[in-house]
């Protein structure tokens, strides 16, 4: 295995560059308590006028007036930190950025793709110059001695154990990742190398400095595995665009919103996922609206993603202009694509069942698509239920009943009709009296002066006061 | 060889054909499971990629006792049929008792404006093999669309409607009219057929 190690020497520096217009104006980033504010890094500009990191604010401010100041926060440098990872993932499966700064990826597999170290090093360096991120790239047999080999000197590239070995025993001491204090302290001792370091008996070493001297240089060395903290892509997405203008109509966000959707299918395909609920917030300058999208099952095209987010978004009413537009899915199922026949004479334009079933959830609402179930209750109104999804539950088996109608009314309502004609009953239904919609009900089948069959129901013994309760048709 | 067989019954069975009376028509229709009906029909059944209407005087009439061969018999089949903004609630132990596989009927709830569009959406879409709609409108050009998407998607279309439209042209295939007095369902339309004169009495 060979190991390549990308150190990002102004990594919080680089990632507040990149988004600014005029990256060559002077720019420091500051740290500290507002009443002690000192400089974290600045860039060359800044440099050439003599500023310096962990200079005092005030003096900064001293020697150069018109210094553009931001103030530098950890948590986005480890998130570009992982952005990069995230990046580097597209290179190589092994991806760890375990140590600042750094990022560290198992080259050898990749070299079948993209080509011997030289090539890959250069398409490394070209896309990190594109994504505008300053870096130093090594490679190394163990990935312990590529981070160390960046942070000597950017290029350096060693295959072989061998040349490893000799190339650092030549190490300074300090420049060796020893772990805390111990490359300042075996300095001080005298020690100038690695080689020397080696030279001296463990145990002794191990009782001056402790276990975790020995184990580095193990690792270093590739004398002992090196477990990493491999990178592992997040399972969820959250990606944001930010709005040029105010945007007041629906139009206006339609191509952002095909350009985020596209963003998260090229994700799902990596992750071989699919979407089944995601949220669109609509950023105001001030409060956030949210327009949630949710599917019956899990899908990754971005056409039909993109049809079904534009029909929910053309629900909402924009009252406050909308600055940014940011997509968040935070469950990403398994996606299992349709089984189609290749031979399927389909007609043209052909949707399957979930598209269509999604396309009109979106149009009219989520409750809109239903399947019917049989229940268990004997109560006419109570002995169906919805089933929404790909449920299996139609499947159950009413018990056997006398006929009943093809349609219920939502309500039973009066029926005065002079001519009512019973065709057959009564039966008799005495029900519920466990959760207090007690029914005693004689039910009919009747026929209507229209001609229509009615089911309807009389209160037990009567002959009056009929109540419609379906159609026989 | 020594059977004698009516030249009649061949002829109304369109086995055989005079010459120079236009092609028989292929029975493709889709059984409707009334053999008085489908001998009546053109297709020998309710008419394939088409609109068919039922005209009713009002709901109750029997119109799904109509229908209900041949829908128990799709989802039977594991085809789609899908219920686009049904007037009443489908009682699903009814349907169920009727042979209608539930698994898959679909219904779909939708405002009569809505509902237009879903209606066409399934007839197009060709996901489902039978679509039934209750369309308020007497509009023709609506009823056009349908049919020219129920052509497109392969898909039986239904349309039940008030029998006061039967008056106004239609574009649909078949045109069926309940009269009630008689207990009778009369074809007022038949594309690629003669419309038979008497109205038939089916036993449901």
């Amino acid at each position: 295995m060979l190991w390549a190690c990308i150190l990002l020497p102004q990594l919080a520096l680089d990632a507040v560059l990149r988004r600014l217009p005029d990256p060559e104006t002077p720019l420091a980033l500051v740290e500290g308590p507002a009443q002690l504010r000192s400089l974290h890094s600045v860039n060359e500009s800044a440099a050439a006028a003599g500023l310096r990191a962990g200079m005092r604010l005030a003096a900064a401010h001293a020697l150069l007036a018109g210094v553009r100041t931001v103030a530098h926060e950890p948590a986005a440098e480890a998130r570009w930190q992982r952005f990069l990872a995230a990046w580097a993932y597209r290179h190589s499966s092994l991806v760890s950025a375990q140590w600042p700064h750094a990022i560290v990826l198992e080259a050898q597999a990749s070299f079948r793709l993209f080509g011997p170290w030289p090539r890959f090093a250069q398409r490394l360096r070209e896309e990190l110059q594109t994504l505008g991120f300053r870096h130093r790239i090594a490679l190394a047999p163990t990935p312990r001695a590529a981070h160390v080999l960046a942070g000597l000197r950017d290029g350096l590239a060693v295959r072989r154990p061998e040349a490893l070995r000799t190339m650092l025993d030549g190490v300074p001491v300090r420049r060796a990742a020893l772990p805390g204090e111990a490359g300042e302290r075996l300095q001080r001792m005298g020690l100038e190398h690695l080689g020397q370091l080696r030279a001296l008996p463990r145990d002794s070493l191990r009782r001056r400095f402790g276990l975790d001297l020995l184990d580095h240089l193990d690792r270093l060395y590739g004398e002992a595995d090196d477990p990493l903290q491999c990178y592992a892509p997040p399972d969820h997405f959250d990606s944001r665009i930010e709005m040029g203008y105010e945007v007041e109509t629906h139009t206006a966000l339609l191509f952002p919103l095909r350009r985020l959707l596209g963003d998260l299918c090229t994700y799902l395909s990596i992750r071989d996922g699919g979407v089944q609920r995601f949220v669109l917030r609509l950023e105001h300058e001030e409060g956030h609206t949210d327009v949630e999208v949710g599917l019956l099952a899990a899908e990754r095209e971005p056409g039909m993603l993109f049809e079904l987010s534009r029909n929910r978004l053309e629900r909402v009413a924009l009252e406050k202009p909308v600055v940014a537009l940011r997509l968040l899915a935070r469950e990403l199922p398994p996606f299992v694509p349709a089984a189609r026949d290749l031979f399927d004479p389909r007609p043209q334009q052909a949707l399957d069942w979930p598209q269509l079933r999604e396309r009109l959830r979106a149009r009219l609402g989520d409750e809109s698509v239903y399947r019917l179930a049989p229940a268990d209750d004997p109560r006419p109104e109570r002995a169906w239920r919805r089933v929404f999804g790909e449920d299996d539950a139609p499947h159950a088996q009413a018990p056997g009943r006398p006929p009943r109608p093809a349609w219920l009314l939502p309500q039973p309502v009066p029926l005065r009709d002079g001519r009512l004609r019973v065709l057959s009953g009564p039966e008799r239904l005495e029900s519920g009296w466990w959760d207090g919609q007690d029914a005693r009900r004689d039910y009919y089948v009747v026929e209507t002066a229209r001609g229509q069959r009615g089911w309807a129901y009389v209160a037990p013994g009567a002959r009056e006061g009929w109540m419609l309760h379906g159609w026989f048709a | 060889m020594g059977e004698v067989l009516a030249l009649g019954e061949m002829l109304a069975a369109r086995t055989v054909w005079r010459a120079g009376q236009g092609v028989a028509t292929r029975r493709d229709g889709e059984p409707s499971g009334h053999a008085a009906l489908d001998a009546a029909l053109p297709d020998g059944g309710w008419p394939r990629r088409a609109l068919t209407e039922l005209l009713l005087p009002s709901d109750g009439v029997g119109e799904i006792a109509l229908l209900l061969p041949t829908l128990a018999r799709l989802t039977a089949a594991g085809e789609r049929v899908v219920l686009v903004a049904p007037p009443y609630l489908p009682y699903a132990p009814s349907w169920q008792a009727g042979g209608i596989d539930l698994g898959w009927l679909e219904v779909i709830e939708a405002e009569p404006k809505q509902a237009l569009w879903a209606f066409e959406q399934c007839l197009r879409s060709g996901a489902c093999s039978a679509v039934l709609g209750w369309p308020q409108t007497g509009d023709a050009r609506a009823l056009r669309r349908l049919q020219v998407a129920a052509d497109s998607g392969d898909c039986c279309a239904f349309a039940l409607r008030d029998r006061r439209h039967a008056v106004n042209a239609s574009p649909a295939a078949l045109r069926l009219e309940y009269l009630p007095g008689e207990h009778a369902w009369q074809v007022r339309k038949c594309r690629g057929g003669q419309v038979p004169a008497q109205p038939l009495r089916l036993a449901h």
